[in-house]
């Protein structure tokens, strides 16, 4: 490298978000034009502004391209089995109820292998806020189909064209009980910045989908250029429909993107429906965990 | 340390070894509990969920094992000591996040109330037919801690056990049982709280700065802390080094692997637990472990009583297992004889061990009862003819 080079860099001030990141483990592994990246950013800035402790703040990731973010986020973090993030998360969220727990994680490890926790802990509107990056692939494994992939969309397992339904994924959420539902691009930085900071506000089981970019397995295998085009793509063709019906916004193959926030409703989540229950029937025979204590019976 | 009162029921009891064990991971300290019914273990669970709400604990129901299996290594991670109950098929699922366990040293129990397999065999009868999946069960090279009680009481007893052998290496430890053991009601005696010792995991409160999480001292074990103290550590089921940062190189592999090996064996004499009778002078030793020695002391008096000199070995502690004893043994006696029930199992250890030294015969049984003590007797009587 020039010597002029090693100046410049030298003196160009820390990005602001570096002390949220583990830089010790810089250079990421993700490709050129990848849409991880830029939602990573706009979480970073979502915790900023979120008046939340860091220290307090735990990641847990399963196993893919997205799954690698919780090893790069300057939290405690967790990347765990490949679809099994959910439940380990809900252990950790229970045994310490004072920590915000996120799930960040790509869509085939939580709707496919993942999906029966997914489910099941929005049911229960376990205290969880998750990420979830739809590039509507299995990036991490080579661009095999996903429950995500598009009818017609092709991928390395349907070389033919995928031909099977897809997941609408903000559908599913809300049916499953979520108490927060929003879906982005990776374009819409300011929306998705401002999305996930309420998602972390939120008492209960808040779901943000957020589609990203794979241009080496997805965009190129189906022609549809490189990061930068399907960004192009994401601009063109998002509506922005606030509390859109889920029902009406299933995505097709390079069809419009019903993007927004869809659901932001109460009903009371796992720990405080299992701290009033025991309360009401045990009184003070009820003897709750220290940590729960101070945050349900302060 | 000793166990904490406020779960420790003191006195006489009249339960069974499901419920003894319930009993015996409140005393030790456990305060969470992930779980999905499934016969013969299902009263674990059901009593731990009963008694819980008293005890500052948390017991859920997950959707299937994969998701108990794993919401326990988040509860650890989260500062508490849990453990997950299962029986085969159950157990089957869950070997995914032993080995998670394992790589990342997250101290917790497995218990599996073994009933005869393979798939759904026969869901309320006893085997011991795990034996092997619970050492080998999970993919790659690992080592874990597995131990049989014979009794409601060593259910009781040897789960305050498995935590804190658990604690004090980092390793998931299986609590095998079996149907017998777990619905045998019998008399427990649970001491007073002051009298039961408890071991808690080393805990670094140290500098932040330059923290190495998965750093180990002479004995291998590296201290741990918990989300939320500040530390902002990454724990990850990927090779990784002192940092816990994931290392995709053969080397940070090969140091990593052969850590997670050597903390049990270094300390395998301390881990290794069994009991002996008769052993001294005996030409035949019968090796035994969680019911099947208890249908073995028939058959081995009745041998005794024919002039045989039977002595007894029953493994408490299964895996590591006691190759240093069954080695010395195989120097000096004409036969072992090994009844499971199972197709032979620990058998294999024994042959391994034994090294063609002695004569080694396995008494087999597919489950679903214990042996009848008449089929043992005799293979003790086969194991040395024409010796
Ligand atoms: C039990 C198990 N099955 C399969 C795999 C292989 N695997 C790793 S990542 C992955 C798919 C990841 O896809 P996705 O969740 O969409 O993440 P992306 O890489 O697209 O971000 C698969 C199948 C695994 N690690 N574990
Ligand atoms: S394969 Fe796709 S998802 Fe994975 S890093 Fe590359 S662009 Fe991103
Ligand atoms: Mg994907």
């Amino acid at each position: 490298m020039p010597e002029e080079l090693y100046e410049i860099e030298a003196n160009i001030p820390a990005n602001p978000i570096e002390e949220y990141l583990r830089m010790d483990r810089m250079p990421h592994i993700w490709c050129p034009g990848c849409g991880i990246g830029t939602t990573v950013n706009c979480f970073v800035r979502a915790l900023q502004t979120s008046g939340l402790d860091l220290d307090k703040v735990a990641m847990v990731s399963g196993i893919g391209c997205t799954g690698r973010v919780a090893g790069y986020m300057n939290l405690d973090s967790f990347h765990t089995t490949h679809g099994r993030a959910i439940p380990f998360a809900t252990g950790l969220k229970l045994a310490n109820p004072e920590l915000k727990v996120v799930v960040y994680s790509g869509d085939g490890d939580l709707t496919a292998i993942g999906g029966n926790h997914f489910i099941h802990a929005a049911r229960r509107n376990m205290d969880i806020t998750v990420i979830l990056i739809n590039n509507m692939i299995y990036g991490m494994t080579g661009g095999q189909v996903a429950p995500t992939t598009p009818v017609g969309a092709t991928a390395s397992t349907t070389p033919h064209g995928n031909f099977e339904e897809t997941f609408n994924l903000p559908f599913l959420a809300e049916s499953c009980g979520a108490v927060y539902v929003a879906r982005w691009t990776a374009h819409h930085v300011r929306h998705l910045t401002k999305s996930i900071k309420e998602a972390l506000a939120k008492k209960g089981f808040s779901f943000i989908e957020i589609l990203a970019p794979c241009p080496t397995l997805y965009s190129r295998r189906n022609k549809l250029g490189d990061g930068l085009d399907q960004m192009e793509f994401y601009r063109d063709h998002s509506q922005i429909k606030n509390g859109a019906d889920t029902k009406t916004v299933a995505l097709e193959f390079q069809g419009d993107i019903v993007v927004g926030k869809f659901v932001d409703k109460e009903r009371p989540t796992y720990l405080q429906a299992m701290n009033q229950h025991y309360q009401k029937k045990f009184g003070d025979r009820y003897v709750p965990s220290e940590e729960m204590r101070k945050v349900f019976h302060a | 340390m000793h166990a904490d009162p406020i779960g420790v029921l003191t006195g006489a009891h009249f339960i069974d070894g499901d419920h003894a064990c319930s009993e015996g991971a409140i005393a030790a300290g456990c305060r969470f509990v992930a779980g999905y019914p499934i016969t013969p273990s299902t009263e674990v669970v059901e009593r731990i969920a009963d008694r819980f709400p008293f005890v500052g604990g948390v017991f859920i129901q997950m959707e299937d094992e994969i998701a108990s299996s794993i919401a326990i290594q988040g509860a650890v991670w989260g500062g508490k000591k849990a453990m997950t109950v299962t029986s085969g098929p159950g157990f089957s699922l869950m070997m995914e996040h032993i080995g998670l366990a394992a790589m990342t040293e997250t101290p917790c129990v497995f218990v599996d109330v073994q009933r005869a397999g393979p798939s759904t065999g026969l869901p309320t009868m006893p085997a011991q037919g795990d034996m092997m999946q619970a050492r080998w069960g999970s993919h790659g090279d690992y080592q874990i801690i597995a131990i049989a009680p014979n009794s409601p009481q060593e259910c009781f007893d040897l789960t305050i056990h498995a935590f804190n052998l658990s604690e004090r290496y980092r390793v998931p430890v299986m609590m095998m049982m079996d149907e017998c053991v777990g619905h045998m009601i019998e008399r427990v005696v649970i001491p007073a709280a002051e009298k039961i010792e408890v071991h808690n995991r080393k805990v670094y409160e140290g500098p932040k700065e330059n923290y190495l999480p998965f750093e180990a001292g002479r004995d291998l074990v590296p201290m741990m802390v918990k989300a939320g103290d500040g530390y902002r550590i990454h724990v990850t089921g990927l090779t990784h080094d002192e940092k816990g940062y994931p290392n995709m190189s053969v080397s940070a592999q090969g140091k990593l692997v052969q850590r997670l090996m050597d903390k049990i064996r270094l300390h395998a004499d301390d881990i290794i637990k069994y009991e002996e009778e008769n052993i001294e002078g005996a030409d035949i030793v019968v090796v035994t472990y969680g019911i099947t020695s208890r249908t073995a002391i028939p058959a081995i008096e009745q041998a005794r009583a024919k002039g045989l000199k039977v002595g007894h070995l029953r493994l408490i502690v299964c895996w590591p297992f006691p190759e240093k004893r069954i080695r010395e043994l195989a120097g000096r006696v004409k036969s072992i004889v090994v009844p499971e029930l199972n197709m032979g199992q620990m058998v294999y250890e024994v042959e391994r061990c034994a090294a063609g030294k002695c004569n080694i015969v396995s008494v087999p049984h597919a489950g679903g009862t214990v042996h009848q003590p008449k089929d043992i007797l005799a293979a003790i009587e086969k194991s040395i003819r024409g010796k």
